[in-house]
């Protein structure tokens, strides 16, 4: 059996197409709200969701993505509202979700028991920023027996042998990250982002998505050229906060991810 | 020679011999739980820290700046009125008050600051909770030729402001940290953004035995040197080992430095002090052994402040130093195997602590070591006079003053408002 990501990435390929990921935090502004927004990424054409668990020291995210998670644990979210959250829209969306977190939060409510809960739920994919494939040995085996993908982050600075080591253990897709530092948008790509896909493609078939800096639909068509997907997140977690008290929040949130398929 | 004087044990004591497993664990606590970006620097660190340790000429200049700039070795004061007073053990003092930048901070930054050289690192990030180890980190760095940012939350800022004048005379630059707690969590935080972006040049000083292997061993075995003169002058001193051993634990430096000169001393008690806020029961305060759990932050696997959902909780303490969430892997594992003990003193025992030792001794302790000192008083009292206490005072008060006025404290013109003025007998 495939998994749903698995699905995604390989109707991409037949497509000839470009992915597009978005990121925004669950619960931001709240959960009603995040709710309907998950629904209108999906709506707007999002092919995988990736969806942050609110958590209070998030240390490789910058300032905007900071701030959403303040937002949504001021609302009272936490990890799991996220899964309750996905649970809720899982049916209305086509697009594969992915939980995209700390360690902290997993460790808190027991490996165990947040894999039966994501399992449940639906998510497809769980990405933990601070577990590298060092620390993910036993956590890993029980995602991937949930049917589950685990998604590891690469990064320019990660050697040749921890890509292979990451491809072997990684299912789904594996996350490029385009720069050294934290989340945040930039007004370019990254200039090391090619050699990294470049490296990682040389080493696995596994779909690569880029992210860290990306917030233009032409950021997008750059990196449909060498990648399977690109990643909004901090761009797009703007669009919400500075739409989040408009009716037309969900509007306004799909009209930015349809801008970005153009490209 | 000065590093071969044969009255200074050489810098770091049992430097490798009490190391973490491959992957950085001390029995379950440690470990390297960064972002995949800091994977291949935090690894880097560790091959250079590895081969520095075992080079001799690295080992020397250390030694010689901590006999030569530092001041090392520190003298152990026996608190010969304070001790009268209680009735108990006889109380001697570590003195790392006396080391140059008035703290133990010292000993970890110079350390590093040498290891950033060696791996060709000009510029060092550093985070701070009570100034200290930002003094100690800027200090370095000017003595080193290094570019040196800090980063120090905004309420610590505003509580040890006298800190932040000293870093910026010494030419560091000084950031404010708004995010979150705005005390030392977030400025590690934020120092390790700073890292994670710039990392080519960019060293990361981190300043107690917290965070991704190898900075838990590394910091303690900068630290150890205190441990390992303090053995020696404890012998010299009583003609004996002391019964207990009492440091304050923060992140824990002070604790694991001293502590590591006695841990193979098995009847040797070695008690650390947490920060107990306003009360345990108030939850206001940062005694992780008295009501943390099992956790990550920070990049390491330890016992933690934290809420139901796995979010760090906001802790308290009149002591910037100790106000933090996570204790440091090594002590978890102490605790775990029994060798050390952990308790917690109030902020008015520590204030309460202070004003003693200031009038009794002729000491401004930092309020960090005051929780030390609270303690040990405890312990003495319970003693017979033959007996031996080690404190280790890990700093001086100059910086807190600010703190003790805003207590009403130095006020009275005449002695301390407050205090127990005709409780020491005379």
């Amino acid at each position: 059996m495939t998994s749903r990501i698995a699905d995604v990435f390989a109707r991409l390929r037949a497509d000839h197409r470009t992915g597009l990921v978005t990121f925004v935090t669950g619960g931001d502004p709240d959960a009603a709200r995040s709710a309907e927004i998950l629904r209108g990424l999906d709506r707007a054409g999002a092919d995988v969701l990736e969806v942050g668990v609110p958590y209070s020291d998030p240390l490789a995210d910058g300032p905007v993505i900071q701030r959403a998670s303040e937002r949504a644990l001021a609302a009272g979210g936490n990890l799991s509202r996220t899964l309750d959250l996905i649970e809720q829209v899982r049916a209305d969306v086509q697009a594969a979700v992915v939980v995209f977190t700390y360690v902290n939060p997993i460790f808190k409510m027991g490996t165990d028991a947040f894999v039966a809960r994501a399992a449940a739920a639906g998510v497809d994919g769980v990405l933990v920023l601070d577990l590298p494939i060092e620390e993910a040995g036993p956590f890993r085996q029980t995602v991937v027996n949930a049917g589950i993908d685990p998604i590891f982050l690469l990064s320019p600075t990660t050697t040749d042998t921890r890509i292979r080591t990451a491809a072997e253990l990684g299912r789904g897709f594996l996350y490029g990250i385009s720069r050294l530092g934290v989340t945040g948008a930039r007004a370019e790509v990254a200039s090391g982002a090619r050699a990294l896909v470049e490296r990682i493609r040389a080493l696995t078939a596994l779909p690569i998505a880029v992210g860290f800096g990306l917030s233009r639909p032409e950021h997008v068509r750059q990196v449909g050229e060498w990648a399977d997907a690109a990643v909004v997140g901090s761009a797009l977690v703007d669009v919400i906060a500075r739409a989040a008290d408009s009716p037309d929040l969900v509007a306004t949130v799909e009209r930015y991810v349809a801008e970005l398929k153009t490209g | 020679m000065t590093t071969m004087d044969a009255t200074v044990p050489p810098a770091g004591g049992s430097v490798g011999l009490r190391d973490p497993d491959a992957r950085g664990y001390f029995g379950a606590y440690g470990g390297r739980f960064v972002p995949e970006t800091l994977v291949a620097p935090v690894e880097e660190l560790g091959t250079a820290y590895f081969a520095a340790r075992s080079d001799r000429a690295f080992q020397d200049e250390l030694t010689s700046l901590l006999n030569r700039y530092v001041g090392r070795p520190t003298p152990v004061s026996e608190a010969v009125r304070w001790s009268t007073q209680l009735g108990g053990a006889r109380l001697l003092l570590k003195r790392e008050d006396l080391a140059h930048t008035g703290a133990h901070k010292i000993n970890n930054a110079l350390g590093q600051a040498l290891l950033a050289v060696r791996m060709g690192k000009r510029r060092v990030v550093a985070e701070t909770g009570a100034g200290q180890h930002g003094v100690a980190t800027a200090t370095a760095c000017a003595l080193l030729d290094l570019v040196c940012e800090v980063y120090m939350g905004a309420e610590d800022m505003e509580r040890q402001a006298l800190n932040v004048v000293r870093m910026r005379l010494l030419g560091a630059r000084v950031t404010p940290v708004d995010a979150g707690s705005r005390t030392l969590k977030d400025a590690i935080n934020e120092a390790m953004r700073d890292w994670v972006t710039n990392i080519q040049d960019t060293y990361y000083l981190l300043g107690s035995v917290l965070g991704p292997h190898p900075y838990p061993l590394m910091v303690r075995e900068f630290q150890s040197v205190i441990g390992a003169e303090a053995r020696q002058q404890v012998l010299a001193l009583a003609g004996r080992l002391p019964t207990a051993v009492v440091a304050c634990v923060g992140g824990g430096s002070n604790a694991l430095g001293i502590f590591d000169g006695f841990v193979n001393d098995r009847h040797v008690r070695l008690i650390g002090v947490e920060a107990g806020g306003d009360a345990i029961v108030s939850g206001r305060h940062a005694a992780r052994f008295a009501t943390g759990t099992v956790g990550v932050l920070q990049g390491t696997r330890t016992v933690i402040l934290q809420d139901a959902h796995g979010n760090i909780e906001p802790t308290h303490s009149v002591s910037a130093g100790l106000d933090y969430a996570a204790v440091g892997p090594e002590h978890a594992w102490l605790r775990d195997m029994g060798r050390a003990e952990y308790t917690s003193v109030s902020d008015d025992q520590a204030l309460e602590a202070f004003q003693r030792v200031a009038r009794l001794e002729g000491i401004l302790p930092a309020l960090e070591s005051a929780h030390a000192l609270a303690h040990a008083g405890e312990v003495a009292l319970a003693l017979g006079r033959d007996e031996v206490v080690l404190v280790n005072l890990s700093g001086r008060g100059d910086k807190d003053v600010e703190i003790l006025q805003a207590r009403g404290l130095g006020t009275s013109p005449v002695g301390v408002a407050g205090a127990p003025q005709r409780e020491d007998g005379t």
